[in-house]
C-alpha cells in the first residue's frame, strides 16, 4: 500500500516538473529574453515606465522577445533593473535604467550586437566577456540560499519555480515520516528569523505533540518594522518557496489548515502571494490529497490592517480571530493553544523559506553554515546612509563591518560612520567600537542590539543618536495596544521627556529618570513590544551620552539635524550675490537679497528649516550653512 | 441623505453574501467594505455587525484599532507620507511638513475640496528611495518639499487638461 503511495508522488511530480521545465527551456531557447525588476522597490523606482517603453519598442522594430517580469535582486540601489539574456552572451544586468536607456539597449544590444558594456551592472553567471556579480568585492561574503531565486523568475509563474528545482523538497517531504522531518529541521539548528530566534525544530515538535484537532499554521508576514523589507521582497520575488515551505511544516506538524499574513502596506505582495496560491491549487500542490498523498492543507492569505503590534504571535492570532491586536499572556504558547485555542505553529516568512532548502539538502549541510549557536544565513535590508542599499544575505558570524563596508560599499558621500540601527524599534545603536562583531543571535543581544527581523539602518555624522531615541520611542508609543500601563503609559513619559531634549528644554536629571523609567516598562509589559520599546533609548544612552549632554547643556545637536535647535545661515562671504538657486528653491519665500549688496539673508522667522537652500546653492559656492544652537547666527547687517 | 444611506446599506449587503457568519471574516468584510465605498460609514459597519450577529461595539473597536480603516470619506487623490526610519533619518517629516503646508491640512485629513487625504504610513518597504511618499498607491522616491510642489502641479495641470 505504502509503495504505491509513494510511487504516485514521485510520478505526479515528475509529470509537474518535466512540464515546467520544457516551458522554462521554450522561453528563449532561441530569441532573446528581457526581464524587468518589477517588485515595490523597481516599481517605486520607474520599472513601469522601463516596461512600457521595452515593449514600444520592441513593437516598433516588429521583434518578438519574452518580456519577464521579475521580483527584486537585492540591489536595490541600481533600480530598475534589466538583465538581458540573448543567445550567445551570458544574462547581463543593466542598473538605473531609464525609458531611454531601455530603448537603447533593445536597437544597439537585441537589434544590434553591442551589449552597451559602459552601461552594465554585471553579468549574472561568471564569464570571459563580461565582469559578472561573482567579480564584485561583496560576493566574498554573499552566500544566496533564500534569495537565490530572487529576481531571477517570474513570481507570477509556478513553471519558473518548479524549473529552478522548487517543489521538489515537498516531493522528497510526502515521502518521509513527520518525525524524520523534524529531526532534520533540528538537525539543521534553524531558529526563527522573525527576531526571537527560538529553535524552530523544537517549536514543531511541541505543535506535533500538542493535543487538539484541527492544528494551524500560520507565516507571520505581518514585517512591521520601519526600515526592514526582507519579507516584503521574498513574498514579491519568490512567493513560491514560502509556499512550499509551509507545506512541508504543516505535513510535519499534522496542521490542516493555514494561513499567510501579510501586512496591509504590501499590496503587491498580498497580490503575488495569493496569485502563488491560486497557481499551487490548480496544480493539486495545495487542497486535498496533495500530489495523490493522503495529506490534505487548506492554505489561505490574510491580510493585516495595520497594526506593528500584530507581529506578536498572540496579537497576529487575535487579529486572525476577528479581534483588536492585543497579545495575551504566555503560556500556553501557541504551539499548545493558538488559533481558537488549538494548537498553532507561527513562523516568520524566512524562517518557512529555508525549509526547502532544509529538506532539499539535510540539515547537515544547512548546519555547515553559520556559527555555533546560530546556524545557516541571515538576511539583512541594508538602508539609510550606506552605498548599496538593499538586501544581503551573508553566514551567520559575519562582522557588521564586512556587511556594511564590503557588502554595503560603506556611507555615501564620504562621510563618517556613526552608527547602525539593528533590529527596528525592538533594537538598538551600536557604535564604531562593536563593528567588528560578528553576527548572530547572541552575540547582538549581548551587544544591547538584536537581530529582530533584519532591518539595519545605517547611519552617520549627520544623524542625531537622541532623534533617532525619540523615534522609535515615538513610532512604539503610537502602536501600543494599550493593554499594560507601563507600556501605554511609561512610553509616553519617556517619550515626553524625550522630545524636551530635542527642544533643548531637557533637564540632566531626566537622564536618570530616562534609565529608570526604561527599566520598569521592560518588567511590566506583557509582549515584546513593551519589553523592547526602551531598548534604542538605553543602547544610545550607553553609547552616546555625550550628545544627549550636548542637547541638554549647551542646546545644541551636534549633527544639525534637531529642528529646534539650528538655523539656516548664508554666509555673506561665500553668497555669489548674482546667483538666485536658493531664492527660487525657497518654499516658504523666506530668503530675499540684501538691498544694496546683493547677498542673499534668510528670514528666520519665516524658515521652516527643510533644507531645501542647502542643497540647491551650488558646491561651489557652499554659502548655506546650519548652525546650531540658533544663536550663533549674527543679527543681519 | 436618506437615499444614501440605502445606498450604502446595499453596496454593503452585496459584498456580506460573499462571506460566511463567523467572526475570523470581520477584518476582510471591513476591508472589503472600505475598498468598495472609501471607508467605513455608521451604516456599513451597522450592517456588518447584523450579519456576524455580534455586538456594534464589537465592530467599532476593530475598526478603530487598526489603522487601515477610516471613519470619513477619502479625497480623490491619496497622499501616504511614509515615516519608516530610513525615510525619517533623510527628512520625511519634513517632507509631511511640506505636504501639510501645501494642503492646508493636518495628517488624517482631507481637503474641503475632496480632492486629496494626507496620511502617514509607517513603512511601505522601499527605504531605498527615502523619503517616500505613496501618492494614489504608487511609491514616489526621494520626494522632498521641492518634489511636493511638482507633485501638486501635475495633478494641477492634469486637472486643466480634462
Amino acid at each position: 500500500m505504502k509503495v504505491t503511495r509513494r510511487q504516485s508522488v514521485v510520478s505526479a511530480f515528475q509529470e509537474i516538473k518535466s512540464r515546467a521545465q520544457s516551458q522554462w527551456r521554450e522561453l528563449g531557447s532561441d530569441k532573446p529574453v528581457i526581464m524587468v525588476g518589477a517588485a515595490t522597490c523597481g516599481q517605486a523606482a520607474g520599472a513601469v515606465e522601463v516596461l512600457r517603453a521595452i515593449k514600444g519598442e520592441l513593437k516598433k522594430h516588429r521583434l518578438d522577445c519574452p518580456v519577464v517580469e521579475v521580483g527584486c535582486m537585492g540591489h536595490c540601489y541600481a533600480e530598475p533593473i534589466v538583465t538581458i539574456s540573448k543567445p550567445g552572451y551570458p544574462p547581463i544586468c543593466y542598473g538605473q535604467v531609464n525609458p531611454v536607456i531601455a530603448q537603447r539597449l533593445i536597437r544597439e544590444f537585441i537589434l544590434g550586437d553591442d551589449p552597451c558594456l559602459e552601461l552594465i551592472l554585471g553579468a549574472v553567471e561568471a564569464n570571459d566577456l563580461v565582469p559578472s556579480f561573482s567579480d564584485f568585492p561583496r560576493a566574498r561574503f554573499e552566500k544566496k540560499v533564500i534569495l537565490k531565486n530572487c529576481g531571477h523568475i517570474n513570481p507570477k509563474q509556478i513553471e519558473h519555480y518548479i524549473a529552478k528545482g522548487g517543489y521538489a523538497a515537498l516531493a522528497k517531504a510526502l515521502e518521509m515520516r513527520p518525525e524524520e522531518i523534524i529531526a532534520q529541521v533540528k538537525r539543521s539548528g534553524l531558529r526563527g528569523r522573525g527576531g526571537a530566534g527560538f529553535p524552530s525544530g523544537e517549536k514543531w515538535e511541541i505543535c506535533r505533540n500538542a493535543k487538539g484537532k484541527p492544528k494551524y499554521l500560520i507565516c507571520n508576514g505581518d514585517e512591521g518594522d520601519p526600515g526592514a523589507f526582507m519579507d516584503r521582497a521574498i513574498l514579491e520575488s519568490d512567493p513560491h518557496s514560502v509556499v512550499e515551505g509551509m507545506l512541508i511544516a504543516a505535513y510535519a506538524i499534522g496542521a490542516r489548515y493555514g494561513y499567510i499574513y501579510v501586512r496591509a502596506e504590501y499590496p503587491l505582495a498580498v497580490q503575488r502571494a495569493r496569485l502563488a496560491l491560486r497557481q499551487a491549487r490548480k496544480l493539486n500542490l495545495l487542497g486535498r490529497n496533495i500530489l495523490g498523498s493522503d495529506f490534505s492543507f487548506e492554505l489561505r492569505l490574510f491580510q493585516g490592517s495595520g497594526a506593528f503590534v500584530c507581529g506578536e504571535e498572540t496579537a497576529l492570532i487575535a487579529s486572525l480571530e476577528g479581534k483588536p491586536g492585543t497579545p495575551y499572556y504566555r503560556p500556553p504558547y501557541p504551539a499548545i493553544s493558538g488559533l481558537y485555542g488549538k494548537p498553532t505553529l507561527i513562523n516568520n516568512v524566512k524562517t518557512l523559506a529555508f525549509i526547502r532548502h532544509i529538506i532539499g539538502n539535510g540539515g547537515e549541510s544547512f548546519a555547515s553554515i553559520g556559527t555555533k549557536g546560530s546556524k545557516g544565513t541571515a538576511v539583512f535590508a541594508l538602508a539609510g546612509k550606506v552605498v548599496n542599499t538593499g538586501l544581503a544575505e551573508v553566514p551567520m558570524g559575519t562582522t557588521l563591518r564586512q556587511v556594511i563596508f564590503d557588502v554595503g560599499s560603506g556611507i555615501k558621500e564620504g562621510k563618517r560612520f556613526k552608527a547602525v540601527q539593528i533590529g527596528g524599534p525592538s533594537g538598538g545603536c551600536l557604535p564604531e567600537s562593536a563593528l567588528d562583531l560578528p553576527i548572530d543571535f547572541d552575540s547582538l543581544t549581548d551587544a544591547g542590539a538584536m537581530m529582530g527581523s533584519g532591518g539595519m539602518i545605517v547611519l552617520d555624522e549627520d544623524d542625531c543618536m537622541v532623534e533617532i531615541a525619540r523615534y522609535f520611542l515615538e513610532f512604539t508609543q503610537r502602536e501600543s495596544c494599550g493593554k499594560c500601563t507601563f507600556c501605554r503609559l511609561g512610553t509616553k513619559q519617556m517619550l515626553e521627556v524625550l522630545g524636551e531634549f530635542t527642544k533643548g528644554k531637557g533637564k540632566i536629571e531626566d537622564l536618570a529618570l530616562l534609565s529608570q523609567l526604561a527599566e520598569d516598562i521592560k518588567a511590566g509589559s506583557l509582549c515584546g513590544l513593551g519589553k523592547t520599546a526602551p531598548n534604542p533609548v538605553l543602547s544610545t544612552l550607553r553609547f552616546f551620552r555625550d550628545e544627549y549632554e550636548a542637547h541638554i547643556k549647551e542646546g545644541r545637536c551636534p549633527a544639525l539635524m534637531c529642528r529646534d535647535l539650528i538655523a539656516y545661515y548664508i554666509i555673506p562671504e561665500k553668497c555669489e550675490r548674482t546667483c538666485d538657486a536658493c531664492v527660487g528653491t525657497c518654499t516658504v519665500e523666506a530668503i530675499s537679497s540684501h538691498p544694496t549688496k546683493r547677498y542673499k539673508i534668510i528670514d528666520q522667522e519665516k524658515c521652516v528649516k527643510c533644507g531645501t537652500c542647502l542643497k540647491a546653492c551650488p558646491p561651489q559656492y557652499s554659502a548655506v550653512v546650519k548652525l546650531s544652537p540658533p544663536s550663533l547666527v549674527p543679527a543681519s547687517k | 441623505m436618506i437615499k444614501e444611506q440605502a445606498k450604502v446599506k446595499q453596496r454593503t449587503r452585496r459584498i456580506l453574501q460573499r462571506f460566511g457568519r463567523n467572526r475570523g471574516n470581520l477584518i476582510p468584510i471591513l476591508q472589503q467594505v472600505q475598498g468598495k465605498l472609501g471607508y467605513l460609514s455608521r451604516e456599513a459597519m451597522l450592517e456588518v455587525a447584523q450579519f456576524l450577529d455580534i455586538p456594534e461595539i464589537d465592530v467599532y473597536s476593530v475598526v478603530t484599532f487598526y489603522n487601515q480603516f477610516r471613519l470619513n470619506p477619502p479625497g480623490r487623490h491619496s497622499i501616504r507620507v511614509c515615516l519608516g526610519t530610513a525615510c525619517h533619518m533623510k527628512g520625511g517629516y519634513i517632507t509631511l511638513d511640506a505636504w501639510k503646508r501645501r494642503l492646508s491640512i493636518d495628517r488624517g485629513q482631507t481637503t474641503p475640496d475632496r480632492e486629496f487625504d494626507l496620511d502617514t504610513v509607517a513603512c511601505v518597504g522601499c527605504c531605498v528611495m527615502a523619503p517616500v511618499t505613496v501618492v494614489d498607491n504608487k511609491p514616489e522616491g526621494k520626494v522632498e518639499p521641492t518634489k511636493v510642489d511638482g507633485i501638486l502641479l501635475s495633478f494641477k495641470l492634469e486637472k486643466e487638461k480634462k
